[in-house]
């Protein structure tokens, strides 16, 4: 067993997604469009059994995300059996559906690290974004959280609605005590792409919140580490998206479908494996779905021929497919690719826009079972 | 002077079968430890101070001056978070 095979690709890090049910509405969710459609979630005893197999394939850092997972009743169970099997397991919530009982019982059940994620900084703006009154309970959670001793990782999700506050948002993370901040650049799959108009921030914004997260990595670098990624769309180099495909995430949705990465449902032509049907090592190994990006046979030019295609594997698939319709061409932030210009055409497009009274007046399609429904009757894919 | 070092609440380090090595796990992520750093850390259980952990993997490995590796190594644990000095 010894270092005989610890070189081949394993599921490291396995992302649960337990439910798309969640009692938030935020308009850049990264969620599929079709979240109506997946309401036959995965039992209690299908996700103990795909944490079992993904284990035993290697995997050590499990998160459980959705929608909201708190929404789920058996989540103490599982973060049981997590623990059980040795996981390191990540809690990623909204903290709406949290009290101090639960946060109790979450640590007695091995649960390792609490995320809470912010809308914003003050209560007004981050209650009209999420959809509902949670800012006070959020920040009342996230003094719970360190009551109980776990890590804290607070994640906001930036774009140009609230990047401007970067500065109240930072010293409210201050305030809270967290040991990480993730500030999330929006990527632009799912109800993002949707809202992409009254999302993306500008030029101007990206340069002056840059300078508030490096004054504030560098002063607070003893107590805290800040996470701050610029948005793709901005760059010429495309990320190394998911670290290569099929080489070290593994998503499952809620519905059991397992995913290279937890946008990868849009992709047309793929069949992608069911947990109800197949056991995680054939899926991981042998499944076409998981097999199709890897290695480097599948690129066409510029990728194909590129020095750097071992570094950025071509950036990311779906962001290919939405940009391109060609889910094999160059990720387009790469400034290689012949559709660099067209996206950035787009977002010089929306900058100009930005700050004038009609655009801006547009309103934002809150991410809900409703517009879901709405936005997915037509046959309408974003 | 508090010299016994410990695991800090925030990490978990475990042996992992998959990497055949140890690790050090956090919020959403890992690091394989070397062979050497894992026999170190494996000490650090809030009871052995450090002179005792130093005494403990000489004998282990003997033959070798470890001295400076481990209290090296220590260092640079803790100023990584990994662990703390019990006080």
């Amino acid at each position: 067993m010894a270092g005989s095979d610890t070189n081949r690709s394993r599921p490291l890090w396995l992302l649960a997604e337990l439910t798309y049910r969640c009692p938030l509405q935020c308009p850049y969710c990264s969620n599929p469009v079709e979240i109506a459609k997946y309401n036959d979630e995965l039992s209690t005893e299908d996700w103990t059994r795909v944490l079992q197999q993904a284990r035993k394939m290697g995997a050590t850092q499990l998160g459980f995300s959705g929608g909201e997972p708190l929404v789920r009743r058996d989540l103490e169970e599982l973060i049981t059996e997590a623990r059980r099997l040795g996981y390191y397991t990540n809690l990623i919530t909204s903290g709406v559906g949290m009290d101090a009982d639960r946060v109790k019982a979450f640590k007695e059940a091995g649960l390792d690290h609490i995320q809470i994620s912010f809308q914003a900084s003050n209560e007004e703006l981050n209650n009209y974004l999420g959809g509902t009154k949670s800012f006070r309970h959020k920040q009342e959670m996230a003094r719970v959280v360190k009551e109980f001793e776990y890590p804290m990782v607070l994640n906001i999700v930036l774009h140009r609605k609230n990047v401007d506050q970067i500065r109240d948002i930072l010293d409210m993370t201050v305030d809270l005590n967290a040991d990480y901040v993730e500030l999330a650049s929006t990527q632009y799959y799912g109800w993002s792409r949707v809202n992409i108009d009254q999302l993306l921030p500008t030029r101007e914004q990206l340069a002056r919140a840059e300078v508030v997260a490096k004054e504030y990595q560098e002063k607070m670098k003893d107590r805290m580490k800040i996470i701050y990624v610029i948005p793709d769309y901005f760059e010429n180099r495309p990320k190394a998206c998911m670290n290569g495909w099929g080489s070290i995430f593994l998503t499952i949705a809620p519905d059991g479908s397992a995913l290279p990465c937890h946008a990868a449902a849009q992709l047309p032509g793929l069949e992608f494996p069911n947990v109800r049907d197949h056991s995680i090592d054939h899926i991981w190994n042998d499944s076409d779905a998981f097999n199709k990006f890897r290695g480097f046979d599948w690129m066409q030019e510029p990728c194909r021929s590129c020095p750097e295609k071992e570094k950025d594997f071509g950036g990311c698939r779906c962001q290919a497919y939405m940009l391109t319709g060609d889910a094999t061409n160059a990720d387009p932030v790469c400034d290689k690719s012949p559709h660099h210009g067209q996206l950035h055409a787009d977002v010089d497009r929306i900058g100009s826009l930005s700050g004038t009274k009609e655009f801006e007046s547009k309103p934002l399609v809150f991410r809900n079972m409703r517009n879901s429904k709405e936005l997915t009757r037509d046959g309408v894919t974003v | 002077m508090n010299n016994i070092p410990e695991i800090a609440p925030t990490f978990r380090f475990q042996w992992e079968e998959a990497q055949d090595c140890y690790v050090i796990l956090y919020p959403e992520g890992m690091v394989k430890l070397s062979g050497s750093a894992g026999e170190i850390m494996k000490r650090c259980d809030g009871v052995k101070s450090t002179e005792e952990i130093i005494t403990e993997l000489e004998g282990a490995f003997p033959g070798v001056d470890l001295k400076d590796d481990v209290r090296n190594f220590l260092d640079n644990a803790r100023n990584n978070g990994w662990i703390r000095y019990k006080s």
